[in-house]
């Protein structure tokens, strides 16, 4: 993701959840969200990529953040959501979501960049920290998220 | 008037009567005495002229309208074909080429008069008529020839116009009914650019004051400019001769009207032909306000014509669209809407597919509402297929010019070779068409400049003198093939790697492990080119190079055979990534696949019994042959469904001259899809050539018959 703008400016997140624990991706980056549908697996590929789907006459690749996080499996429920992902280098892509929950816009002194000390292998897909009502917000940062692992 | 919204359909469409051009000269060629070619010519000629001159470009006009004077005296036979005037042709076309080129990047025809061209034409027109004969070359252009005498008429050229009985009658009943039966003579001034749009202020003036019976040229000639400086009209009016006459003078650009009450018992005698012409052509008149466009538009119906005229119209309507150039027929759309119109059947089909589950769900099954769900899919499904088939066409479009190229190349390199073209029916998306014109074009180039040897080398070899080259293109599998090859040389590995090294590509001792296959790599090597002479046909080391890149941007790929001395052959491989394919889909465990049916040989019923180990593989016995067995849950990694001593369903795909027999669980069908790719995102994936969307909506992928071999 970009570098944080100048200190006044704000960015929208659109708040989700995975487990316990609220994410926030850039809703600039975000071109639509899906309800849960059957996805088509698509054999001998890395097991975060759970298949595809068909979006409006659109083959979409959709990824499980959990397994790419190392989190438990996804298990779908009636909140279960696919956000529709549109990124420069990889494309259209959908990533699976316990929920959605909000919009919120963050003041740039309202976000954290990620500090070092906090844990290692999340780190790498976190761009930083949200503060918000009171509740803290890991924004994501997308681009190491879908990378497709070395 | 603003022509400018029409630049796109001219462009377009010249580019159309252009290629068509080269083709029928190129036809010419071969057989000079083919009167349909020479007429079809004669058409596009016409066309073209009739276009440039309402967009308002005039030299384009003008050498038209000279090829047209020598198209239509060959049309006479005044002129025999000969082979120096199909080379003036061509050079004309590439003018008139450069003209579009102009146009589409400026809006300007450029300042090139191509007088050389014009004398050139004229030459030949002089060349072979005699003195008297110039001028038929001009009154030929209008289909119904005018008498060409107007000494005793005064310039009262309507007194020519050879009324039939219908309309006889339609005047005589109205001279009762105490109007004006008259006559009038238009004459345009020679400066006028537009005539057609003159003509048809005109028509819109006289028609304010009354109705137009007749006209000589035809209604619809005059729209296309088919008419020199005057046109004449009869008319039936409530309004006083002046009035009319003032009415029409009162148009710019226009030198003088005349014009008289006819008589009717004096008028000339009803001629049939004249009759049969007539009745149609009113029709036009009377709605010209809609198609002012240069585009011909199709008839508009009549609605104003008189009772009388009208019972004979119907015979007459089949007649007229023959005089029309057959482009009416087709729409062209931006490829941005199809997409649109494609994910929105899409989208239909699967909002139907919900709808016959909620029914189900909801247990209001009745037959009404099954049967009109039923309706709604066969609805759904042409509707899906009629889209898809539309993105698709035939590369015709794009190789049809390649025989003219080849025939300039044989002049410029001088040497002798013929191109033979095989499957210009594939089908590929529109986009990939429009893209693989300038690869194949440099790769027929370089077969004929650098693959070829000139016709002494040849005999020696003891090849035919006439060099080959072959364009073939068919549809293989999942991918579209266009193959190039010549029987010229080949490639000399040898001399490619010393040119490699002389340009500092490589060293001399990477050189010396290089296997064959990576020499010939080197000619993809951007700034390489082996030509020892830089020939304005090839050799300026950017061909190749410019190819590879293209042809991958469009996901392709392209593989080189070479034999030395026996030639060359280079292969295109494209993805169909739109592509409509006939697939057989199977099932296996729980999931559904498809396989190209091109790659399938046979379907087998295998009992398990006769599955034998040859090496710790799986194979059967087949006719004869041993056929490896994949079982393709194992690969997929599915779980099988299928009893294991259920006999196996196996289906026989084939590479090339390799076979194998992948075991499914069971057959769905053949159905016709729709290839997607599955994005660049998966692309490990290898044995999946891309996903198809079914009918319900749901996503199959596509087994890749050729990888699994």
């Amino acid at each position: 993701m970009e570098e944080l703008k100048v200190v006044g400016e704000t960015t929208q997140f659109i708040v989700i959840k995975l487990g316990d624990e609220q994410y926030g991706i850039d809703i600039k980056y975000i071109d639509n969200i899906v309800r849960m549908q059957h996805i088509t697996r698509v054999p001998k590929v890395d097991t975060y990529l759970k298949g595809v789907i068909n979006l409006r006459g659109e083959v979409i690749p959709v990824m499980s953040i959990r397994i790419k996080m190392g989190l438990e499996p996804d298990v779908e429920t009636k909140s279960t959501r696919i956000i529709i992902l549109k990124l420069e280098q990889h494309g259209t892509i959908g990533v699976i979501v316990d929920e959605v929950k909000e919009v919120v816009t963050l003041e740039n002194d309202q976000i954290e960049k990620i500090a070092y000390d906090s844990k290692e292998e999340m780190r790498s897909f976190l761009c930083g920290i949200g503060k918000c009502d009171g509740g803290l917000i890991s924004l994501l940062d997308l681009n190491s998220v879908v990378l497709e692992n070395a | 008037m603003d022509v400018s919204q029409y630049l796109e359909i001219f462009l377009d469409e010249t580019n159309e009567h252009l290629q068509n051009l080269n083709t029928q000269i190129l036809s010419l060629e071969q057989e000079p005495d083919n009167m349909d070619t020479i007429n079809e010519i004669f058409r596009a000629a016409h066309s073209l002229k009739g276009m440039a001159g309402t967009m308002g470009y005039k030299r384009m006009q003008n050498l038209t309208h000279d090829m047209e004077n020598v198209f239509s005296e060959v049309r006479n036979g005044n002129i025999t074909v000969k082979a120096s005037m199909i080379d003036v042709l061509f050079q004309c076309l590439d003018a008139l080429e450069e003209y579009n080129t102009n146009i589409r990047e400026n809006a300007d025809e450029g300042t090139n008069d191509n007088e050389p061209l014009i004398k050139e034409l004229n030459l030949i027109l002089n060349g072979e008529t005699d003195d008297g004969e110039e001028d038929s070359a001009e009154a030929v252009e209008e289909e119904v020839a005018a008498p060409a005498s107007t000494g005793d008429t005064g310039g009262r050229k309507w007194l020519e116009i050879k009324l039939g009985d219908s309309e006889l009658n339609v005047l005589k009943e109205a001279s009762k009914q105490g109007k004006n039966v008259l006559g009038l003579t238009v004459k345009v001034q020679e400066s006028c650019i537009l005539k057609a749009a003159r003509a048809f202020l005109v028509f819109k003036a006289i028609e304010e004051n009354g109705e137009i019976i007749m006209s000589n040229p035809s209604a619809q000639d005059i729209e296309d400019e088919k008419f020199e400086l005057d046109f004449s009209l009869i008319i039936v009016s409530d309004a006083s001769l002046e009035q009319v006459l003032t009415a029409a003078r009162s148009v710019s650009e226009i030198e003088d009207v005349i014009g008289d009450v006819m008589d009717l018992d004096h008028v000339s005698a009803p001629v049939h032909e004249a009759a049969k012409e007539a009745p149609a052509k009113t029709e036009q008149e009377t709605k010209p306000a809609e198609t002012p466009a240069p585009v011909a538009a199709p008839a508009a119906p009549a609605a104003a014509a008189k009772p009388q005229t009208k019972t004979k119209k119907k015979a007459d309507e089949k007649k007229a669209p023959a005089n029309k150039p057959v482009v009416n027929r087709t729409v062209r759309v931006d490829i941005e809407k199809l997409d649109t119109l494609m994910n929105l059947v899409s989208e239909l089909i699967i909002a139907k597919n919900s709808l016959v589950s909620a029914s189900a769900v909801s247990g209001t099954s009745s037959t009404t509402v099954n049967e009109q769900i039923e309706y709604l899919e066969s609805v759904t499904t042409s509707l899906h297929e009629s889209v898809m088939k539309v993105r698709m066409v035939p590369i015709e479009s794009t190789v049809s010019k390649f025989p003219r190229m080849v025939r300039d190349l044989q002049k410029t390199l001088g040497k002798k070779m013929e191109l033979y073209m095989s499957g210009e029916e594939t089908e590929l998306d529109r986009t990939v068409v429009d893209e693989i014109g300038d690869p194949l074009m440099h790769l027929l180039r370089n077969s004929a400049d650098h693959g070829l040897e000139s016709a002494e080398l040849r005999k020696e070899r003891g090849k035919p003198e006439v060099g080959s080259i072959f364009l073939e293109a068919y549809q293989d599998g999942n991918n579209v093939v266009i193959e190039v090859r010549d029987d010229g040389n080949g490639i000399d590995t040898e001399a490619v790697r010393n040119k490699a090294i002389e340009k500092g590509i490589i060293t001399p001792e990477q050189a010396e492990n290089m296997s064959e296959k990576d020499s010939i790599d080197l000619l993809f090597h951007a700034g390489f080119s082996t030509a020892k002479v830089v020939s304005d046909v090839s050799g300026r080391g950017v061909g190749l190079d410019v190819v590879k890149s293209k042809i991958e941007a469009l996901s392709g790929e392209v593989e080189v055979k070479s034999k030395l001395g026996e030639g060359s052959s280079w292969i295109i491989r494209l993805p169909l990534t739109l592509a409509i394919i006939q697939a057989l889909m199977v099932d296996i465990g729980n999931e559904k696949y498809a396989i190209s049916l091109g790659s399938i040989q046979t379907i087998e019923d295998i009992s398990p019994n006769d599955v034998k180990l040859v090496e710790a593989k799986e194979v059967i016995q087949l006719r004869d042959l041993v056929i490896p067995l994949i079982r393709l849950n194992r690969i997929l990694d599915i779980e099988s469904k299928k009893d294991p001593n259920d006999n196996l369903v196996v289906v026989v795909v084939k590479k090339g001259d390799k076979q194998a027999g992948l075991v499914v669980d069971e057959l769905i069908g053949q159905q016709e899809i729709v290839i997607k790719s599955l994005g660049k995102y998966i692309s490990k994936c290898k044995i999946i050539s891309g996903a198809t969307v079914l009918g319900d909506g749901e996503v199959a992928l596509i087994l890749d018959a050729n990888t699994l071999i």
